[in-house]
């Protein structure tokens, strides 16, 4: 049972912000079937994000989220199917050349350098050629994004709370000033008050104009901060339509329980 | 027992310390990156003493200049052994990593019998021995000392203030994590295998000075390196250098009160006994 | 292995020597024996490496067995039938002091590795450390009992020599076929996957441990034994560095660490290779033969990681070889 996706309307379905930009297509997801080993964990999904939209994928633990997020960002290689940005394939490059293309992924688990301060964190952030040229800009931008980072700059990175780690992470993902961030489960291990004000920093974020895939068990928070949504189930595109349409009841349920 | 020989073997000891430390540190370095252990990691410092050997014996080099000439080349050797050697087994199980290593030990010692015979080579430099408050030390060690603490200073500030080494040791900590930053993981490999090279290169040329080169000399130092890096706890960097330098002294000072060994014994039982109280190393984390 | 071909195989080893080997005959029956001793001692270390316990330190109970054995014959004109359970004894209670505390402390992987290997050099080092009566690193020679001494096991009949390390290396085969066949080998094999879900099932896991390591360590002892009364002259190099451990993981992982016959075909396939280089180098290039076998040793790696006989009786069964066979 999947509802007919509904063109992209003028007034984007998530509160706040300015008159959308035209529907261009940024990431196209095509029928890709991908897995680990002898296991497949994605079957001919298909998804796609366009320029200035924040767009989720939920659904249920083991239906195949992180993988989507790593075969995006070029962790997993596909079996079939095509991935796009801005209409050029990416298919089979390998993960530091997608960041180069202009794609962020903050790993679940945050991943931050432990043993690094933060602005080091920040730093490697900003790693790529193109990145550097703009370094003190763009960290500019990031501590008034996230002041609690610029508090505490020299502090090691794995003695910060869940919350700022998770703050740490979008920050440096921001630090290579990409076209389109992947986030994957930000709210895993937070407290609901952290998750609360990490949901409106993501709003913040995209204010600022980045395009954002997000992915998260959180179903109920995600679907007030997206345009649109898609259900992944057992490695499959089981629901798709627009956020307003999809907070219902019905949709929620069987997101937290399965079809 | 006269204190001035356990004070002159104690002070020994801390210089011996200085140049295992460059071992450990290069070894280190690379396993922490990359996550192999290279056995065969004595072998290139043997390389690198008969490099600075031949440079100055046989075409009259400049101890300094060969000295340079041994970090370059081990360098790039470094970098070589990584490319052909350790890139296509990265994946593989760990059995396997060290079994190719350990052919690359074989391999390099019997490439240097073939090309050099096992006689013992030494430079026969006629450096002074310094008296120090009735210590008689030798300057060749502690010129090597002094190097040794130079070189540890700049591969901290290498480290810690650089860009690519900054982003080596963000490799170390999360590979998969620095890849989404942008950063060849490849790349880093290549370079951290360069400079683990480069140190095995200036070690070497640190120890042709005081003791002679010859194709076994890894079977000597090799298992005490090893030793001294877990013992540190593998991959830390402070950790080698406490642990070369606690190593050295039970070796120089046990040197004395028995035969040497019999030190290098008791230093193998210290490890295993140390690796039972602490298996991650005295500064190690457990993973 | 069917009964019959098992039942061929036996009787074509048993007629070995009296088969027509050409001139060289002495010579090949030499290599024979090198391969069953060495095959031995691979199987006895297999036990230990299919579990994931992969030592570096087994030249440890090699030279322990040997240099007991020797020693008690050359001061004391003590029989080796009765120095090879001293030996043995001697390598169990290593094997017991030094495993225990290894494995009640979860010494695993990297650290195992490395600290068997300093295990190895301890007992290296003080060989040479007692030089007066070890020899130090000049080496030991058994001493001599004449042409033929049961008593002192040392026969000058190379045949002879064969037959007894056959019969070794059959009983070395049958420990490792109840091994395979027992409780204890699904119960490490549990460990090897996940120690911490394996304890928590109940299984003793230190006690499994120390038991498969007594094993190991005490055949591995006779081997020792067995090489010092053939080859009648003792090393620390050869028989207690990192340079005999390491040849032996090698021989076992190129044969197959999970097979009976696995580590026989490695260290035949190793010992032939090393002999061969030996034959065509000879002393004309010094170490040039070795330079090639190291240079082997790292391509086979490289190019065949899943080892020559496993990877034959994988395509022998049809079934794709699992990328984790070797370290498991």
């Amino acid at each position: 049972m999947s509802l007919a996706f509904a063109p992209c309307p003028a007034h984007g379905g998530s509160e706040g912000g300015r008159s959308p930009p035209p529907s261009k297509t940024v990431l196209e997801v095509a029928a890709v079937t991908a897995g680990y080993g002898e296991f497949t964990a994605l079957w001919d999904v298909t998804l796609r994000v366009n320029a200035g939209e924040a767009v989720a994928v939920v659904g249920p633990n083991g239906a195949g989220k992180t993988t989507l997020m790593r075969v995006i960002s070029g962790l997993v290689p596909i079996r079939a199917g095509d991935l796009r940005l801005d209409g050029r394939s990416f298919k089979g490059s390998p993960a530091h050349q997608i960041v180069a293309r202009g794609i962020a992924h903050v790993p679940e688990g945050r991943r931050i350098f432990p043993r690094l301060s933060v602005e080091e964190n920040l730093k490697m952030g900003g790693f790529l050629p193109t990145a550097r040229r703009h370094y003190a800009e763009t960290l500019g931008r990031v501590y008034d994004l996230f002041p609690v980072l610029a508090e505490r700059r020299r502090q090691r990175a794995g003695t910060l709370s869940g919350g700022e780690q998770q703050m740490l992470a979008i920050g440096r993902a921001l630090m290579s000033r990409p076209t389109l961030i992947l986030l994957d489960e930000p709210s895993l291990g937070l407290a609901p008050v952290m998750v609360l004000r990490l949901f409106e920093l993501i709003r913040r974020v995209r204010q600022e104009g980045y395009t954002i895939l997000i992915v998260e068990q959180n179903v109920r928070q995600v679907l007030s901060l997206v345009d649109r949504a898609y259900l992944l189930e057992v490695g499959r595109i089981k629901v798709e339509g627009r956020a307003a349409d999809l907070a219902e009841q019905d949709f929620v349920r069987k997101a937290y329980v399965g079809l | 027992m006269d204190p001035i020989l356990v004070a002159e073997a104690a002070v020994n000891g801390i210089l011996l310390g200085g140049v295992l430390a460059l071992l450990a540190l290069g070894l280190n370095l690379i396993f922490g990156v990359v996550d192999i252990v290279w056995i065969n990691y004595v072998e290139l410092v043997m390389l690198g003493m008969y490099a600075v050997y031949w440079l100055v014996t046989a075409y009259g080099w400049p101890l300094p200049l060969a000295a340079l000439a041994s970090v370059a080349l081990v360098a790039v050797l470094g970098a070589l052994v990584h490319l052909l050697i350790i890139a296509p087994i990265l994946s593989s199980p760990p059995v396997n990593q060290l079994l190719a290593t350990g052919g690359l030990l074989f391999f390099l010692q019997s490439f240097a019998t073939f090309l050099w015979a096992t006689d013992h080579r030494s430079l026969r430099l006629a450096l002074p021995i310094l008296d120090v408050f009735g210590m008689f030390l030798s300057f060749a060690r502690l010129l090597a000392f002094a190097v040794s603490l130079l070189a540890m200073l700049g591969l901290y500030l290498f480290l810690t203030r650089t860009y690519i080494g900054t982003a080596i040791r963000a490799v170390s900590q999360d590979r998969e994590a620095m890849a989404l930053m942008g950063a060849d993981t490849r790349r880093v490999y290549l370079v951290t295998s360069g400079i683990g090279g480069a140190m095995a290169g200036l070690a070497g040329a640190l120890l042709i000075i005081q003791y002679s080169v010859h194709p076994y000399f890894g079977a000597a130092f090799g298992p005490l390196t090893f030793m001294i890096c877990v013992l540190g706890g593998l991959g830390n960097m402070v950790g080698a250098v406490v642990a070369s330098l606690l190593i050295s002294e039970v070796i120089s000072v046990g040197g004395i009160i028995t035969s040497t060994e019999m030190a290098y014994v008791v230093a193998f039982v210290i490890f295993i006994v140390a690796m039972f109280v602490r298996p991650e190393g005295i500064l190690g984390r457990r993973e | 292995m069917t009964r019959l071909a098992a039942l061929l195989g036996l009787a074509l080893l048993g007629l070995f020597p009296w088969l027509p080997l050409g001139p060289a005959r002495l010579y090949i029956l030499h290599v024979a024996v090198l391969i069953l001793i060495w095959g031995f001692v691979g199987t006895a270390w297999a036990l230990m490496g299919r579990f994931g316990l992969v030592s570096l330190g087994h030249g440890a109970f090699l030279g322990l067995g040997a240099y007991t054995t020797t020693l008690l014959w050359n001061f004391w004109g003590l029989s080796p039938w009765i120095g090879t359970p001293v030996a043995v004894a001697g390598a169990v209670l290593l094997a017991l002091v030094f495993g225990y505390p290894c494995f009640r402390f979860r010494v695993v992987g990297h650290y195992f590795a490395l600290v068997t290997l300093a295990l190895g050099e301890v007992i290296r080092l003080l060989i040479i450390a007692e030089r007066d009566w070890t020899g130090g690193s000049l080496g030991l020679t058994l001493k001599d009992a004449g042409t033929f001494n049961l008593a002192a096991i040392q026969f000058a009949d190379k045949r002879i020599f064969y037959f007894v390390a056959l019969a070794v290396w059959l009983v070395g085969l049958a420990v490792w076929w109840r091994v395979d066949r027992s409780m204890t080998r699904s119960a490490l094999e549990a460990i090897g996957e996940d120690e911490t879900a394996a304890a928590s099932v109940g299984i003793p896991v230190t006690r499994f441990k120390l038991r498969i390591t007594v094993v190991s360590a005490a055949l591995t002892a006779v081997g020792g034994v067995l090489y010092a009364q053939y080859m009648t002259y003792l090393n620390q190099g050869t028989l207690a560095g990192i340079g005999v451990s390491l040849q032996i993981v090698f021989a076992v992982v190129l044969g197959g660490m999970y097979t009976l016959l696995g580590p026989t075909v490695g260290t035949a396939i190793t010992i032939a290779l090393a002999e061969y280089l030996r034959v065509v180098f000879g002393v004309k290039l010094l170490g040039m033969a070795d330079t090639i076998y190291g240079l082997a040793l790292i391509l086979i790696i490289i190019f065949l990681p899943a080892g020559l006989y496993g990877g034959l009786a994988a395509l022998a069964q049809r079934r794709p070889r699992p990328a984790r066979a070797l370290a498991g």
